[in-house]
């Protein structure tokens, strides 16, 4: 999990977070003995139309806006380490 | 030992919108790095999507021009991943309730029969941004434009039922043509508004048992696809006749040495999480605004092309070709319509006009060649009042700069020649200089007529009107 | 020090008179923020704040008067985007990150004239109950500073009951205004899933987010309510629904109206009962002021929790992703793009952050997603349901906000569970996406509680008018530390 969501743990966290998550784990296991059958998952709680925008451009952030956040920047990009092509980080 | 490729193909397109799929940013190719921006695109907290509705009627506009059926609810859904490219570490898709299932696209091969091959879906998804190089660059960096965030594209997913690297070529032709007439999208594969990725396994002949397979991603030319399909049949076939087991994996195709090799291995990790975008409600469409989009289609290449072999007595290669691109087709429908004759016009068109294109390496769109001028220039060969060769050049001239065919026959002065004293008189000075043709020409020779006509054409600088020439020759030397 | 004048109301009245002025006001803000002990505030934004003090002033003298918070100090949450200035939630993640834009409620608080005068303190990114997980430090309760404020807008709850502000910002996620209101004795906001814009709010869970108004009295939040709430075409889950004055429910009656009240809340497990006395005493108030009550059920509420939990943290799992160390906010250095990622995020964020992540990413992953995730969206369906169900036979529903009164700061840390189970009074509501509010209803041991009001969605209106008619009955609203209960 530590791995999917991009941290890393020291020992002593691991295993406090595991002993944490697992306490949270054993107390929504009780959700498993409701009875949803045909009962539609809830993603939104709205009665709402979808929602469209007309298709107009407008311009958005300058470019030194756009980047003066940025940890590092140059020639008007983000820089970060060297990325192999194609691969996932 | 032989084995059958079991191909399908992804096929990402970009639409031809104005503005973002879901921030108001504008689309454009081309410019500097980070330009085309904002807060939804660059993923700045705290900022949220909102759909564009274009985007969709495009997307709703291809799924019926691939006679697909656009589901009534769609979902986007978050695939989530950690890319520098993509700014919120999750991609907004579409996963199980895609817009569009269903539908196919006809592809038609030299030499054998039409067939069509079906899709499986078209989903609505962003593009994400990508890694740019300058001299800033530094080896151990990668620079990240995030312009292109945010485009709206389609993902277009054919059943694996594509048997070759001719057809997945032709799929892709047949594809394109679809996206620009129906106006979805320009699909330039340079611009990379066309992507594609491979999804190929081997079977061996005569088998139903699908082989492991492999994906070769990001292929932005018909002829890196045909290259990686080629490439990848061979390392997979190598593999397996080595005893070998093919590994599920995504591949990269090396297009200067025509290979392709393993990028990553699919593992566990490839665990996208994907669940509905809590920013976003399901994309609900009114049936009525469906069949608005339905019944504003044009006519798409497919029908056109089996009209025009009909109706229009074309060839069915030249009927494929005028049809490749609308603006081809509509302007060879005009041309003829002004012309009148449909044959004459393709015969021209899909010959000179084609080969004058391609030495300028343009195309019908960006030249300034008109359909009524060209007919008008094919009305002067007809009436003989101009030869086919120096049509040719008034052609050139009309594809490069456009013009009044006739003037410009005047002013270059190449009005045909069929005055019979002028054309007489050529005839016998060509023949007084080859008196071993005219007895090559009685002893049957008929060839040689093609020769002296060749030489009168040069006395009179390609003017001459070729059937009054052939006429007084062959009078003189059976005289 | 300026005298302190208390509501937005009477400062409203005191500007009209020409009593005080706008400068004035927010220099006693800014002056009260920098003496109190309550850590309530991250940043203060003093020269702009006077600055825009300055041209509310100015334009009062031309008789353009904007809104009812016109000139009137406020405090907004860490978590709301104001150009230029930090929007850190509280989170070492997103250290010298400046927001180049404004959030639709910054906009519309500008445009009503409104005086942002600094950004209130935090549960690192809203996830905590307590104001602890913060990177500036723990907010401390006005009325008693070894106790926690609640959370997570802690900071916006304290700086109003420490009579910083008048009115203060925060959002509510599972709880995250009421329960801080309730803690810290004064009225807080969360309203109907929709009616406030999201835009510029720092995501935590997105279905179920909702900025709102702290205040001392009903009547100035939903004068504050009404200046932010409204259809915004930018968050594509913000409702069309004009917005009505709000005002117009405060006719201090509340006769006619049918009180729910939830057996599954009135429980004596898990809650403190001098909690229960005080709600059911201000239940009684209600009466007297013309309601009416009656026992509904809420069948699902022992399941809220842990739905909550559920879907509350797989939408925070990935709605924290964007915090990678690219394009704003802390990097830390690593090797490749990989090391990069791992240790800005590891670094950057706090552990209660860093549980939830994990939590949110494991009920999503593949082969969890069933049986937690979807599990969980269709729970909330029953619990939407029941809440239907209930509205069919009353206007609003009346709960204790939160089981006990404020809790020693540190006392929690240890327990996550123990810490979650604070807001199960909070959580039904958020998961239904109505709307509810808190108002303070006694004092016990010194340590004043809330009681929540609960109405369906869009219903405000009955919201407002019944805590208006309980606080013209009552003084607890009136009550400020250190006067003595």
């Amino acid at each position: 999990m530590a791995e999917l969501a991009r941290l890393s743990l020291g020992d002593a966290e691991i295993e406090g977070l595991t002993s944490d998550l697992d306490t949270i784990l054993d107390y929504v296991e009780a959700l498993r003995g409701v009875d949803t059958t045909d009962v539609e998952p809830t993603a939104h709680a709205l009665p709402l139309a979808t929602p469209f925008r007309d298709d107009v451009a407008e311009a958005g952030l300058d470019p030194e806006s756009a980047l003066r956040n940025a940890p590092a920047a140059s020639g008007d990009t983000f820089v970060v380490p060297k990325v192999i092509e194609g691969g996932e980080a | 030992m032989s084995f059958e490729p079991v191909i399908g193909l992804e096929v990402h397109v970009h639409l031809k919108t104005a503005s973002k799929l879901f921030c108001r940013c504008p689309v454009r190719y081309g410019t500097d790095p980070n330009h085309q921006v904002c807060p939804v695109c660059l993923a700045l907290p705290g900022a949220l999507p909102v759909l564009n509705r274009r985007a969709v009627e495009l997307a709703v506009r291809m799924g019926l021009a691939v006679g697909g059926s656009v589901n009534p609810r769609s979902v986007f859904a978050r695939k989530n991943y950690f890319y520098p490219d993509l700014p919120k570490g999750y991609q907004i898709s579409q996963f199980e309730e895609p817009l569009v299932s269903g539908g196919a696209v006809p592809v038609a091969l030299d030499g054998a029969e039409p067939r069509e091959i079906r899709l499986t879906r078209i989903h609505m998804e962003e593009d994400a941004g990508k890694s740019v190089h300058g001299e800033w660059e530094r080896a151990d960096e990668s620079h990240m434009d995030l312009n292109r965030a945010g485009v709206p594209l389609i993902e277009i997913v054919s059943e694996p039922e594509i048997r070759s690297s001719a057809e997945a070529s032709a799929f892709l032709r047949s594809l394109r043509a679809i996206l620009r007439y129906a106006g979805v999208s320009d699909a330039d594969m340079e611009k990379g508004q066309m992507r594609c990725d491979v999804n190929l396994s081997l079977r061996r002949e005569g088998s139903d048992t699908l082989g492991t397979r492999t994906e070769t991603k990001n292929l932005n030319s018909f002829r890196s696809v045909e290259g990686a399909i080629a490439a990848e049949m061979a390392r997979q076939a190598e593999v397996l006749d080595e005893g070998g087991e093919v590994v599920q994996a995504t591949m990269l195709f090396d297009a200067e040495r025509g290979t392709t090799h393993v990028m990553r291995i699919k593992e566990n990790s490839d665990d996208y999480r994907y669940f509905p975008d809590p920013d976003l409600i399901p994309l609900d469409l009114d049936p009525e605004w469906i069949h608005e989009v339905r019944a504003a289609l044009p006519e798409l290449p497919e029908s056109r092309r089996a009209r025009f072999e009909s109706e229009l007595g074309l060839s069915a290669g030249d009927a494929r070709t005028l049809t490749e691109s609308r603006t081809l087709a509509d302007f060879f429908e005009a041309a003829s319509a002004a012309h009148g004759s449909a044959r004459t016009v393709a015969n021209w068109l899909v010959r000179d006009v084609a080969s004058i294109l391609k030495e300028r390496e343009g195309s019908i769109e960006d030249s300034a060649l008109e359909a009524d001028a060209f007919a008008a220039l094919l009305g002067l060969v007809d009436e003989a009042r101009v030869t086919a060769r120096s049509a040719r050049e008034i052609l050139e001239v009309l594809v490069e700069q456009g013009g009044d065919p006739e003037a410009l026959v005047r002013e270059r002065g190449l009005e045909a020649v069929s005055d019979a004293g002028v054309l007489e008189s050529a005839a016998d000075a060509v023949l007084a200089e080859n008196p071993e043709m005219i007895e090559r020409w009685r002893g049957g020779d008929k060839k040689v007529l093609n020769f002296l006509m060749g030489q009168v054409m040069r006395q009179t600088a390609g003017k001459a009107d070729p059937a009054a020439v052939r006429e007084i020759l062959a009078r003189k030397m059976e005289s | 020090m300026t005298e302190s004048l208390g509501t937005a109301s009477e400062m409203r009245e005191a500007l009209a008179s020409g009593r005080t002025s706008s400068v004035e006001l927010v220099e006693g803000s800014l002056e009260r923020a920098q003496a109190s002990a309550s850590n309530a505030f991250v940043g203060l934004r003093a020269e702009a704040a006077r600055a825009e003090a300055a041209g509310a002033d100015a334009r009062r003298a031309n008789g353009d008067v904007r809104s009812a918070l016109d000139g009137i100090p406020v405090a907004l949450k860490d978590n709301i985007a104001v150009a230029g200035e930090p929007c850190g939630c509280a989170s070492r993640i997103l250290e010298g990150y400046a927001s180049p834009y404004d959030s639709t409620a910054a906009a519309r608080l500008r445009a009503a004239g409104a005086i942002v005068v600094g950004r209130t303190n935090m549960d690192e990114f809203a996830m905590g109950s307590s104001t602890e997980n913060s990177a500036a430090g723990p907010a401390r309760n006005p009325w008693d500073p070894e106790r926690a404020p609640g959370g997570s807008s802690g900071g916006s709850a304290a700086s109003v009951a420490a009579g910083i502000v008048p009115v203060a910002f925060g959002s509510d996620t599972g709880g995250s205004i009421r329960q801080p209101a309730s803690l810290c004795g004064v009225t807080g906001v969360k309203p109907t899933y929709g009616r406030v814009s999201r835009y510029g709010l720092v995501a935590f869970a997105s279905s179920l987010d909702q900025i709102g108004p702290f205040a001392r009295t009903s009547a100035d939040a939903a004068a504050a309510l009404e200046v932010i709430a409204g259809h915004d075409p930018r968050d594509s889950t913000s409702l069309p629904d004009p917005v009505p004055p709000y005002a117009d429910a405060l006719d201090g009656d509340a006769s006619g109206l049918v009180i729910g009240l939830p057996r599954e809340y009135f429980v004596e497990e898990g809650v403190d009962p001098e909690v229960l006395a005080c709600v059911r005493e201000a239940v009684t108030e209600l009466e007297k002021a013309g309601a009416s009550t009656r026992e509904i059920s809420l069948p699902h509420t022992a399941h809220a929790i842990a739905t909550y939990y559920l879907v509350a943290n797989a939408e925070a799992s990935s709605n924290l992703s964007r915090f990678d160390g690219v394009r704003f906010g802390l990097r830390a250095d690593g090797r490749g793009l990989s090391e990069l990622y791992r240790k800005t995020r590891s670094e950057g964020f706090g552990p209660e952050v860093k549980r939830r992540i994990l939590l949110g990413t494991y009920v999503l992953s593949a082969g969890y997603y069933d049986a937690y995730y979807r599990k969980a969206q269709q729970v909330r369906t029953l619990i939407r349901r029941d809440f239907e169900q209930a509205f069919a036979q009353c206007d609003l529903i009346a709960t204790p906000t939160a089981p006990e009164a404020a809790f020693r700061i540190g006392e929690r840390s240890d327990d996550p569970l123990r810490m979650y189970l604070s807001d199960v009074y909070t959580v039904s509501a958020s998961l239904a996406g109505i709307c509810g509010l808190s108002t303070p209803c006694g004092l016990p041991g010194g340590l004043p509680v809330g009681l929540q009001l609960l109405a369906p969605a869009l219903g405000e209106p009955v919201l407002f008018r019944a805590a208006d008619a309980y606080e013209r009955r009552t003084d607890w609203h009136a009550r400020r530390p250190g006067e003595g209960s």
